[in-house]
């Protein structure tokens, strides 16, 4: 029966094989690499905790990517609020039992993994969001209960993860919400009307913020202030990439990464690594690379019959741009640090375990795009 | 059904505009991104490229080595050496005053030390790095850095000093270094580009004048460090240039036999060759030892040198100032004879101390108390008469006296600012009464002039110019005390013996030489070429000197040398510091009877070897007493050795001139 709701439809397994996406593969694979090689370089050219540690959650996840490609969509449809709630269980948990590391409990210990529930909930809370808009009709979109009751299930979770505090990861999950809304067809005004009450009511937020949070941001506003303290990171950041100049300095002769003038190269700033070795030339081919692959995700999108194929494609691919967006422009100093990984080339397993789970869904749509979900 | 296909085509559509809008969102942003990545990578690029740079290299400034300094043997007269020195980075100490205590045992550090270093902690910045000490001993500096690792700050250093050989002998030729001053630093542009931690300048004689020369080029190591400063590797090392060589004229073993000479007195010894201007010796004394300031002086040595009474900080050779007494004579006699004035037949009678020359009521004594009886100007010169001089003053007149003493090198620097401290001395004249003290010449004043006292002051060295250009045959040479490729003795020598050809091989001397009259004229007068009218004066002149010393009755007779190859010629002087009342003529004190300030001071200037001149020499012995006596011997003493060590000088200078 379980295998049925799995696997069973109306195609051979060689139909299948031949409805996958095989250019999406190849771009995940292009950048899992570039990601192991910007790895290696981390690790000052040698093949060290970093890099085997990455390649083996990269070689993992793709597997497991590939395997979840065939799990039909509607399987996701009818688990998408109980994926929810196990997220939404383990955010909970961590607060409780999580693993506490650098002054933040994120993490929850799974044994083979310590897993980071709140990424996990960027995918959820697509998912949740695609479903909740599946059925609905346009007009019905803009009920004020309609809008009121995805944000207390997007409010939930990153009430949580701020309090981990993860800052960053709770405005992603934010945007990730928001922007499926967007996609779903709520009116223009509710998204003007609160971008004034954000703005609005700026001043007030920040002042509950943690200190360390408004010091990042006045960091951001001027780095120069305190180049040794908060601002650190960003102008040694912006001197990694500048110093790149057109070709970049060439792998593993990235100066400032391997005299450790950059901090959190493995993660948050793996792009500065990738830009100061390979130069504005790598930069751009992997911000292609990216492009492409939310191309793809969004044609996949297209492609699909069911709305909630479709709002998860789009959500998913809109919510890649937003962590990519915002982790790119946090390194190059157009927003401020507030931790996000860049997805697939970041250290961190659960980032990645969140990524491919949320490809091999797209993958499902793209199999099963002709899948209707009637309910 | 129809409806739900109408909705879901509608909902269709509003996805669409949403993901069409959200896309063109996208674009912009990813533009945004793209145009960042372009103005920090390419607009930007030199900028982060020199952060970068400045983030991860260190540069470290290496000392430059000074160049040495040689004889004219290429005996190292200012050497190198390597020392051992303690720096402190202050910015990197945790405890000053833990530290200094911990260093105070560790190296034995005095109480004087340690007050100077507060002080020196006192007048420096936060960043930067003191000296503690810059010459440790091997046993210090080892010990230091054993225990380096519990002493945060502490910078062993392995630099070099500079060294003086010959410590006390050339310390008014070479000079000394020390510390940089805020004025030197300003002042040398040379010395601000090289201004490291541990330099040392020159700040006297040679090392400070040929600073630019001697100073060579620091180098630069650059070092790739991590962000905690670690060291990584070396990426750059441009290697400092070492200073400049510089060779001297001076002749180490004859400048060492003069120190020896004036030891214990107070004086100067300065040899010159005659024809190239060289100085092979200028010694002065007292003396003191360089080696002292390197590392900076300690008070009490120097108060002991600044205190001595004999002035060893003074370099007397062109830095004292004397009348140069008797020793003008020969010159003041040549000056008489090329402009006319006096008739060499012409005899005057010295009556002795009973009947002193008168001039306006005004009385003249000569120094020998019973007279010399009928002179004429050959034996005026060989037994120094004043009388004589007083009468053929009074005829020259100073203005000529003047032209003549300037032209053979009175009155001026000998070497050219080459040493700040030298003096140019006086030669009066009616022209620099005037001006310099606003009065008109009084006629008893070109008297005094006559025998080489009153205003007239010179140097040691200006005399032993003075005597080398009579000695030369009357020829205009240029003094020099650095090694110059350009002078050449052999172009020198043929360049004068040339001319000289000319007026030996001449059917009417007289003719020649009375076309000559525009030369006694104030001018200057080329190179090599030759200062007088008629050259049987300066003959004339070079033999009275001669029989003053080789003949009985000459004033240096004792101090004579009979073998042909030393045989000299020369001149006594007497130099009085002050007016001799007549008590004291009366009373005619011995030497060791009077007062040693108010004693004369002895002069001698020579040439020798008689036959063929190659060299000049002049003795100063300060408060002395008389010449022949004190000066005249020493004198002796040093052109025996000068002529000794002359085949050795020319087989060096041979081997050069083949070089060339």
């Amino acid at each position: 029966m379980l295998r049925q709701r799995l696997y069973s439809s109306q195609y051979s397994f060689f139909e299948k094989l031949l409805a996958i996406d095989y250019f999406l593969i190849l771009l995940i694979l292009l950048i899992g690499i570039i990601s192991v090689f910007a790895m290696y370089s981390t690790d000052g050219g040698e093949v060290l905790y970093h890099t085997k540690s990455h390649l083996v959650r990269f070689g993992v996840f793709f597997g497991v990517f590939l395997i979840f490609s065939f799990i039909r969509i509607k399987f996701w449809y009818t688990t998408s609020y109980l994926f929810y709630l196990i997220a939404l269980a383990m955010i909970v948990a961590v607060a409780f039992v999580g693993v506490t590391a650098s002054g933040s409990q994120r993490w929850i210990n799974l044994y083979f993994l310590n897993l980071q529930p709140s990424e996990i909930m960027k995918i959820a809370i697509i998912l949740c969001f695609a479903r909740y808009y599946h059925r609905m009709q346009d007009t019905e979109v803009q009920n004020l209960k309609n809008v009121i009751q995805p944000l207390i299930l997007l409010i939930i979770p990153c009430i949580f993860v701020i309090k981990q505090p993860d800052l960053g990861t709770a405005i992603l999950i934010a945007l990730s919400g928001i922007v499926v809304m967007w996609i779903a067809g709520l009116n223009i005004k509710y998204f003007i009307y609160s971008g004034l009450i954000l703005l609005v009511s700026a001043p007030f937020v920040i002042s509950f913020l943690k200190p360390y949070q408004k010091l990042r941001i006045l960091t951001f506003f001027n780095p120069e202030k305190d180049p040794l303290g908060a601002g650190y990171q960003i102008i040694q950041s912006k001197i990694a990439i500048g110093s790149g100049g057109f070709f970049g300095k060439g792998f593993l002769k990235g100066t400032q990464s391997y005299l450790e003038f950059l901090p959190e190269k493995h993660t948050d700033f793996i792009f500065t690594l990738f830009s100061e070795e390979f130069g504005f030339a790598g930069s751009i081919l992997l911000l292609f690379l990216y492009v492409l692959l939310i191309y793809r995700i969004i044609k996949i999108g297209f492609s699909s019959k069911s709305f909630f194929a479709k709002l998860y494609c789009f959500g998913f691919s809109a919510a890649i741009f937003i962590y990519m967006f915002v982790n790119i422009s946090m390194v190059v100093g157009i927003l401020p640090i507030v931790g996000s990984p860049l997805p697939i080339m970041s250290y961190g397993g659960s980032s990645m375990l969140a990524i491919m789970l949320g490809l091999s869904i797209v993958m499902s749509c793209k199999i099963y795009s002709k899948d209707q979900i009637t309910q | 059904m129809i409806n739900q296909k109408s909705t879901r085509a509608s909902k269709t559509q509003i996805i669409s505009r949403r993901i069409f809008m959200l896309g063109a969102a996208k674009l912009i942003l990813i533009g945004g991104i793209s145009y960042r990545l372009f103005n920090l990578q390419i607009s930007d690029r030199e900028k982060y490229q020199f952060l970068s740079d400045k983030n991860r290299l260190r540069e470290l400034k290496t000392p430059p080595e000074r160049g040495i300094i040689t004889d004219y043997f290429n005996n190292i007269i200012a050497d190198n050496n390597q020392v051992f020195q303690l720096h402190l980075k202050l910015e990197e100490v945790d405890n000053f005053n833990y530290l200094i205590s911990r260093l105070q045992s560790l190296i034995n550090l005095n109480n004087l030390d340690i007050k100077n270093i507060y002080k020196k902690k006192n007048k420096s910045k936060p960043w930067d790095t003191i000296v503690i000490s810059d010459n440790l001993s091997w046993y210090q500096f080892s010990r230091l850095n054993l225990f380096l690792h519990e002493l945060p700050g502490a910078k062993p250093v392995l630099s070099t000093s500079r060294k003086y050989p010959y410590s006390n002998d050339l310390v008014h030729v070479v000079g000394y270094v020390g510390d940089p001053s805020v004025k030197d630093i300003e002042n040398n542009e040379e010395i601000k580009k090289n201004n490291i931690l541990g330099l040392k300048v020159g700040k006297f004689g040679l090392e400070k004048s040929l600073e630019k020369d001697l100073i060579g080029a620091h180098g630069v190591k650059r070092y790739e460090v991590n962000a905690y400063g670690k060291r990584i590797n070396q990426v750059d090392f441009v290697k400092g240039s070492q200073g400049k060589k510089i060779v001297t004229t001076i002749d180490l073993e004859l400048q060492k036999f003069a120190s020896q000479l004036l030891m214990n007195k107070s004086g100067s010894i300065c040899v010159m060759d005659i024809y190239t201007g060289e100085v092979l010796t200028m010694a002065s004394s007292p003396t003191f030892d360089p080696n002292k300031f390197t590392h900076g002086i300690n008070s009490k040595d120097w108060n002991e040198i600044r205190k001595n009474p004999l002035k060893p900080l003074i370099n007397k050779s062109i830095a004292g100032l004397y009348s140069p007494g008797s020793t003008l004579k020969p010159l003041v006699a040549l000056a008489a004879l090329e402009y006319g004035t006096l008739n060499p037949e012409m005899t005057v009678y010295c009556k002795g101390h009973k009947h002193p020359y008168e001039l306006h009521g005004q009385r003249y004594h000569c120094w020998k108390k019973q007279g010399h009886g009928f002179m004429k100007l050959r034996n005026a010169i060989k037994q120094s008469c004043d009388i004589y001089f007083y009468e053929t003053a009074r005829i020259l007149g100073v203005d000529r006296l003047s032209i003549l003493a300037k032209r053979y090198g009175l009155g001026l620097k000998v070497l050219n600012n080459l040493y700040i401290e030298e003096k140019s001395g006086i030669v009066p004249s009616t022209k620099w009464k005037r001006e310099q003290l606003e009065s008109s010449w009084l006629l008893g004043e070109t008297i005094i002039t006559g025998i080489g006292q009153g205003y007239i002051q010179t140097t040691p060295l200006q005399l032993c110019l003075m005597t080398a250009q009579l000695a030369n045959g009357g020829y205009k040479i240029k003094p020099n005390i650095i090694l110059s490729k350009e002078i050449n003795y052999d172009e020198i020598r043929s360049k004068i013996k040339l001319d000289k050809e000319k007026y030996e091989n001449a059917s009417d001397i007289k003719k020649l030489t009375s076309l000559n009259t525009e030369i006694l004229k104030e001018q200057e007068i080329e190179l090599y070429n030759p200062m007088y009218r008629n050259p049987e004066n300066v003959k004339f002149v070079l033999e009275a000197m001669f029989s003053s010393t080789n003949e009985p009755g000459g004033t240096s007779f004792a101090s004579r040398l009979e073998n042909k190859k030393y045989q000299f010629a020369g001149k006594t002087g007497t130099s009085q510091v002050r007016r001799i009342t007549d008590e004291e003529r009366e009373a005619d004190l011995k030497l060791s009877e009077i007062e040693y300030k108010k004693r004369d001071h002895a002069l001698y200037v020579a040439f020798a070897p008689y036959e063929e001149p190659r060299y000049s020499i002049s003795v100063l012995i300060e408060h002395g007493g008389s010449g022949s006596k004190a000066a005249a011997p020493l004198a002796s003493k040093m052109i025996k050795k000068i002529i000794d060590r002359h085949d050795e000088r020319e087989k060096i200078r041979q081997s050069r001139s083949k070089l060339i």
